[in-house]
């Protein structure tokens, strides 16, 4: 088999402890915990168990971090707390919200150099797939496996069949990340990768940004595969050196000899293999109630084999313009697109623009904001009319009293636009920052090709 | 985890594709402890209305909430990783789900908490579902052992489960206490790999 290995395939390798029944033990480089490990904490505490690797185990406070202004409620401090108790308790270096390193997990824990190539990186949340952007083998677990995790530093998995999406050419102006993700979901449907470790290749890849690696990457999950991966190259390289928590010196030295072996061999087999074209890509908006009932900015709402139900909870008919459907909301934030970049193509549509519906934008790490605070970003978008709110999930999942109400139109950054998933009733259409941005401005879903402060911003194509 | 071996139960069906992990606990419930229940909080929102009162048209609120099997469309469970989802499913009542397709976690989580999840291919579903509206009597068999699911009387169809999974949830085996016995293979297995991993300890 010498020569004929995946890149998620050398990493289990490398990590595996034993097999059994056709299942592989594998060590864990990388557990990060967060409010929702609480049950898997309890699991620990009830037994007696110790964590076997606290120092390989890193915490902090997301899905309950309040946003908004004010204090936390109840439920939001008790979630907090026990998480500070728990990672206490078990010697678990955490970022409480007072601390500068604090943010959402997928967006702190690279950013503090936590996310190494060639890793295992497990979380309680189904976005751990983000961490994929830097080579590691990254997935999210539920709370029995994250206890199992916390007591043996181990995770039993069946080996996943390998799937590559090879994405060539260029992104056109107006298009990111987000909207490739989407373009692709749109493609082959939420369960396209269903049961796949897919490996990202291609020209496009190789230019594409860290963030927009880990936008891609978050946003694998959302066409059902196990977790996305992108081998590490010289731009991974140049993001993790110097981040606070990456290696130092001769560590720093050691990795990169380990890291510079880690791609996919030449006669790798895919069991699965798709090829996407970039040129072709176009700001993208979703209609329904899944990631893949999606379609360009410019296309209608399909009347062929659609979903009624989707429909109806949307509020739209079959065969209605995407452009133009007035909103009630916007937020620009989560773990999908509340980096840095993100705010910094927001801005480019929101400078000397005046917002028409509430636009929340929470950024995705304290660090994220003192850079936007920093650059001069707040003030556009404070200046735009827009709320700047506190760093953490927010709006994405609303569990931190941050929804949307019953029947509102909400144009969002984030990942999922399930019944329900920003508040009751809420209707989520998910797009771009610059598009929800311009959707802001406008009122209504717009194309932010037509915006004619972007286009003169020079924003360009990643 | 309660061993699961032979289930014969009635079916909720509830035909819709891409049942979501939002859907089947929404996120605000899910600060809950494990023990203080999370049955009356599964579907919740398709399930009340706005003041609390119950939706009729919803399946679950058509029945007497006595079935032990959802059967439901593709990629049941897609979504978050909450195994909070699975809590509900069980505590309300339910031991099995049938569908074409799951989600990843969600089926991995079900596994670990005695919840069979039985995967049918979408000819077999479509037939077992045809199969499940006429019967006026809707008593469901699922044998673990044989991998079957049918009527008491009629066909049985066959389903794939991993044989690990399916020994541990035949004799309710919690993963944990397995992996335990490997401890001394774990301790060297890290003594030798961590040797020139010293990069993974943040300095
Ligand atoms: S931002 Fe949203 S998707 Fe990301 S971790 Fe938080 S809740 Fe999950």
């Amino acid at each position: 088999m010498i020569g004929s290995l995946t890149l998620v395939e050398k990493i289990c390798e490398s990590h595996r402890i034993l097999s059994k029944e056709g299942m592989d033990l594998l060590f864990i480089d990388r557990h990060f915990v967060h409010e929702g490990s609480h049950h898997a904490f309890h699991k620990m505490s009830s037994s007696g168990r110790e964590v076997r690797h606290p120092a390989l185990t890193f915490g902090v406070a997301d899905h309950y971090a309040p946003t908004g202004v004010g204090n936390p409620n109840e439920t939001m401090s008790v979630m907090i707390s026990r998480l500070r108790t728990n990672t206490a308790q078990h010697r678990i270096k955490s970022f409480d919200l007072d601390d500068a390193r604090h943010g959402i997990v997928h967006v702190t824990m690279p950013e503090q150099g936590l996310s190494l190539p060639g890793t295992t990186i497990v979380c309680g949340d189904s976005h751990t797939a983000t961490h994929g952007a830097f080579g590691a083998f990254a997935f999210g677990i539920g709370a029995s496996e994250v206890a199992h995790v916390l007591a043996t530093q181990t995770l039993w998995q069946k080996p996943v069949a390998p799937m590559r999406i090879t994405i060539t050419g260029c992104l056109p102006f107006g298009t990111s990340a987000k909207d490739l993700a989407l373009y692709v979901i749109a493609q082959i449907g939420t369960g396209g990768a269903a049961g796949y470790a897919v490996e990202y290749a291609g020209d496009t890849i190789a230019r594409l940004s860290i963030e927009g690696r880990m936008t891609l990457c978050n946003m694998t999950i959302e066409m059902g595969a196990r977790s996305g991966i992108i081998p590490p190259d010289d731009i991974t390289l140049a993001w993790l050196k110097g981040r606070a928590l990456a290696p130092v010196g001769a560590d720093w030295d050691a990795a990169v000899a380990q890291w510079r072996e880690l791609k996919s061999d030449k006669n790798a087999k895919f069991q699965k293999e798709i090829t996407i074209e970039a040129s072709n890509v176009v700001p993208m908006v979703t209609w329904g109630t899944a990631p893949d009932q999606v379609a360009a900015v410019t296309a209608k709402v399909p009347s062929d084999g659609v979903d009624d139900a989707a429909l109806r909870y949307m509020g739209l008919t079959a065969g209605q313009a995407i452009q133009a459907m007035p909103i009630d909301q916007a937020f620009i934030g989560s773990c999908t697109n509340g980096r840095y970049s993100d705010l910094l193509e927001a801005s480019r549509v929101l400078r000397g623009s005046q917002i028409k519906v509430p636009l929340l934008i929470s950024p995705g790490s304290a660090e994220v904001a003192r850079q936007a605070e920093a650059n001069g970003l707040v003030d556009i978008f404070i200046k735009a009319g827009a709320t700047w709110a506190r760093s953490g999930c927010s709006l994405c999942v609303g569990m931190n009293g941050d929804r949307v109400k019953p029947g509102q139109r909400c144009a969002s950054t984030s990942n999922r636009n399930f019944k329900g998933r920003q508040g009751k009733g809420a209707r989520t259409h998910l797009m771009s920052p610059a598009m929800v941005a311009a959707a802001a401005v406008a009122g209504c879903i717009v194309d932010v090709r037509q915006h004619d402060g972007y286009r003169q911003s020079g924003a360009v194509s990643t | 985890m309660k061993p699961f071996t032979v289930l014969n139960g009635g079916c909720v069906l509830m035909p819709y594709e891409n049942i979501d992990t939002d859907q089947l606990i929404p996120a605000r419930f899910m600060n809950r402890t494990r023990a203080s229940g999370y049955g009356g909080y599964l579907f919740y929102d398709l399930r009340y209305n706005a003041s609390g009162g119950q939706i009729p048209e919803f399946e679950l609120n058509k029945t007497n909430g006595s079935e032990l099997i959802l059967v439901s469309g593709h990629n049941f469970g897609c979504g978050s990783s909450r195994e909070a989802a699975v809590y509900a499913l069980l505590d309300y009542g339910f031991r099995a789900i049938v569908a074409p397709s799951f989600g990843d976690i969600f089926r991995n989580n079900a596994s670990k908490n005695g919840l069979l999840t039985v995967p049918l291919a979408d000819q077999e579903y479509t037939r077992f579902v045809r199969q499940l509206s006429q019967s006026e009597f809707k008593d469901v068999k699922i044998d673990l052992a044989k991998q079957t699911l049918g009527f008491k009387t009629s066909a049985t169809f066959g389903f794939e489960i991993d044989p690990a999974i399916k020994r541990k949830m035949l004799q309710g085996i919690d993963d944990l206490a397995e992996t335990l016995q490997y401890q001394a293979m774990i301790e060297n297995f890290e003594t030798k790999y961590l040797q020139n991993k010293q990069w993974l300890f943040p300095k």
